[in-house]
């Protein structure tokens, strides 16, 4: 476990290196001066000699990486052109946002797709089942900008009953919280289907039976329990639909996290907000990852001797 | 092949049929604008009503989806081909080089593919052949990494021992005699991709990443036009609603072609 541990962590290193390096090659390939870039054209002529020694524009390519890397490892990402605010207290700021956006998707996701599934598969072949069945492939059909337009078109400018945009309390999470749930809960109603049928069909269910258990513990104790293992990892992996999803979602709804201040950076062509909110995302989207692992060795203890193989 | 799977491919070449014969069935010119007729509702003049500067939306319609599925059917052959050779070889060839790629291949598949793809159309200038790219760049790692374990099997086959034995080079066994073994794979994963590639082609168009105008794609039209949602509707519905089933179409074609060759591919 602390071998496959550290060597996960490993991992982690040429991924940082990756995006930053994209985003490095940004700053170079960007017109003008690479500092101004960083910084923003109304920065403190000391904070741009600062970064400037920092980068060492005289120097070879490496050592202005790795000056590139310490700016990042202190947390200076640069200034937005526009507001000349600093990104990172930014996307610190708007951080817990995107979080309770994400954890409310997810608690609507996991449980509706998980019930949807569970009733998919015990009833499969059936017309319920059908119906469940197409509706899920439709979900992960639909783009998530098009549900959220629909989502607020219907429930808060005709019916009234929802705030249509903005940021704030409880009413204001549901709409944009449902509409991002969508892709993530229409794949998990699948992935819980096919891996519960899979389940249902194997030896040990049968001996369950033939041994007198009752229907009721079967499902939920040997069979979903066996299921599981599937069904977290999917959880984990659509992780990063909730962070693609934020930036549509929070743009149409007007919510204001990392996803909304992305799209305005892409808009705005603001490349410290771009770079800056890549690096971040893509960390924590890593960061998830490697939480998940270790969830799926405590669920399963056969992945531990084939966790390499997987 | 399913009665589904038949609806979705006739759909499929109904709805590409319609948008490539775009230029000659469009009642309107695309980009025309007319300022007496702005956002009109749908009606026999304009099917699909008029936006807000009085553009016939059907026409529109038709002439992004020619650019929307032009871009996600070649995103998905420039994936499929590299994902193609680089698994082939990963899985053929095994050892250090597979370890070597198959980590390169889970580094990528554990990016946010859109933030990726951001990053990609950030770099180069926003346009149709960038958002082919930014799909590609991310979309070949499923591939490979799905065809390299079919390899896997399918190379310890008794035909693939005989094949050596009568002396076939290496090149021959792989091009000959392992690739054409892929093309159900690959048939399949192409429809189940092409679905998901409609929805980031639209997505990036959304985000005034893809094509520029005045091009329309069916993303950048539901971008454009959000701001018209509650008074003029049409010109948010119709581009969505192609978006969607095509997209549907896709997924539902994949989905059977996937039952009809018994694959077992988890989404």
């Amino acid at each position: 476990m602390k071998v496959y541990l550290i060597k996960k962590l490993l991992l982690l290193i040429p991924l940082l290196i990756g995006v930053t390096s994209i985003t490095f090659t940004l700053t170079k390939t960007l017109p003008g001066d690479p500092v101004y870039s960083m910084v923003g054209e109304r920065a403190q002529p000391e904070v741009i000699e600062k970064i400037r020694k920092e980068l060492g524009s005289d120097k070879n390519i490496i050592i202005q990486y790795l000056g590139y890397i310490k700016l990042l490892i202190k947390g200076e990402f640069g200034r937005s052109y526009y507001t000349n605010r600093k990104v990172i207290d930014d996307l610190l700021s708007k951080f817990p946002n995107t979080l309770k956006l994400a954890l409310g998707a997810m608690i609507i996701a996991i449980s509706f797709g998980l019930f949807l599934g569970f009733i998919s598969a015990y009833k499969r072949g059936t017309f319920t089942d059908r119906i469940i069945s197409s509706l899920s492939v439709t979900g992960l059909s639909i783009p998530v900008f098009l549900s959220g337009l629909l989502i607020m078109l219907f429930f808060s400018l005709k019916l009234k009953l929802l705030p249509p945009s903005g940021t704030g309390d409880l009413r204001f999470l549901i709409l944009p919280s449902v509409t991002l749930s969508l892709p993530a809960l229409a794949t998990l109603a699948r992935i819980t289907r096919t891996t519960l049928i899979e389940v249902f069909d194997m030896p040990f269910v049968t001996t369950a039976k033939a041994k007198g258990i009752g229907e009721l513990k079967i499902n939920f104790v040997h069979v979903l329990k066996n299921a599981l293992i599937p069904i977290v990892t999917v959880i984990g992996l659509d992780f990063g639909s909730y962070l693609n999803g934020a930036v549509l979602t929070e743009t149409i709804f007007g919510w204001d996290g990392i996803g909304r201040f992305t799209m305005e950076g892409i808009i705005k062509r603001d490349y410290p907000v771009i770079m800056g909110c890549i690096i971040v995302g893509t960390t924590i989207f890593v960061i998830i990852n490697l939480i998940i692992d270790i969830l799926y060795h405590s669920l399963d203890p056969r992945v531990r001797l084939y966790g390499k193989n997987r | 092949m399913g009665k589904t799977g038949k609806i979705s491919l006739y759909l499929l070449v109904f709805i590409s049929l319609l948008s490539f014969s775009a230029p000659l069935i469009s009642p309107y010119d695309p980009d025309k604008i007319d300022l007496d007729s702005i956002k009109n509702a749908p009606g026999l003049q304009h099917l699909f009503g008029t936006d807000n500067k009085g553009r016939d939306v059907f026409s529109r319609v038709l002439h992004g989806g020619r650019i929307s599925i032009i871009v996600a059917v070649l995103a998905t052959f420039l994936s499929m081909g590299i994902g193609l050779v680089i698994g082939l070889f990963s899985g053929y060839l095994g050892g250090k080089i597979d370890t070597a790629i198959m980590a390169i291949v889970d580094l990528i598949l554990s990016f946010p593919a859109l933030l990726l793809a951001i990053g990609v159309s950030v770099v180069l200038p926003p346009g149709i052949y960038t958002v082919m790219i930014a799909i590609a760049a991310v979309g070949w790692a499923s591939f490979a990494r799905l065809i390299r374990g079919y390899i896997l099997i399918v190379k310890e086959a008794p035909f693939v021992e005989a094949a050596k034995a009568l002396g076939c080079s290496q090149t021959r066994v792989l091009f000959i005699h392992l690739m054409p073994q892929c093309i159900p794979l690959v048939l399949v994963l192409m429809g189940l991709k092409l679905g998901g590639y409609i929805l980031t082609e639209a997505s990036l168009s959304f985000l005034g990443l893809g094509a520029q105008p005045p091009a329309a794609t069916w993303g950048s039209m539901v971008s454009a036009s959000r701001s018209y949602i509650s008074s003029a509707p049409w010109m948010v519905l119709f581009p969505g609603f192609m978006i969607a089933i095509t997209a549907l179409c896709f997924n539902a074609l994949g989905d059977s072609l996937r039952d009809r060759y018994g694959l077992k591919i988890k989404y």
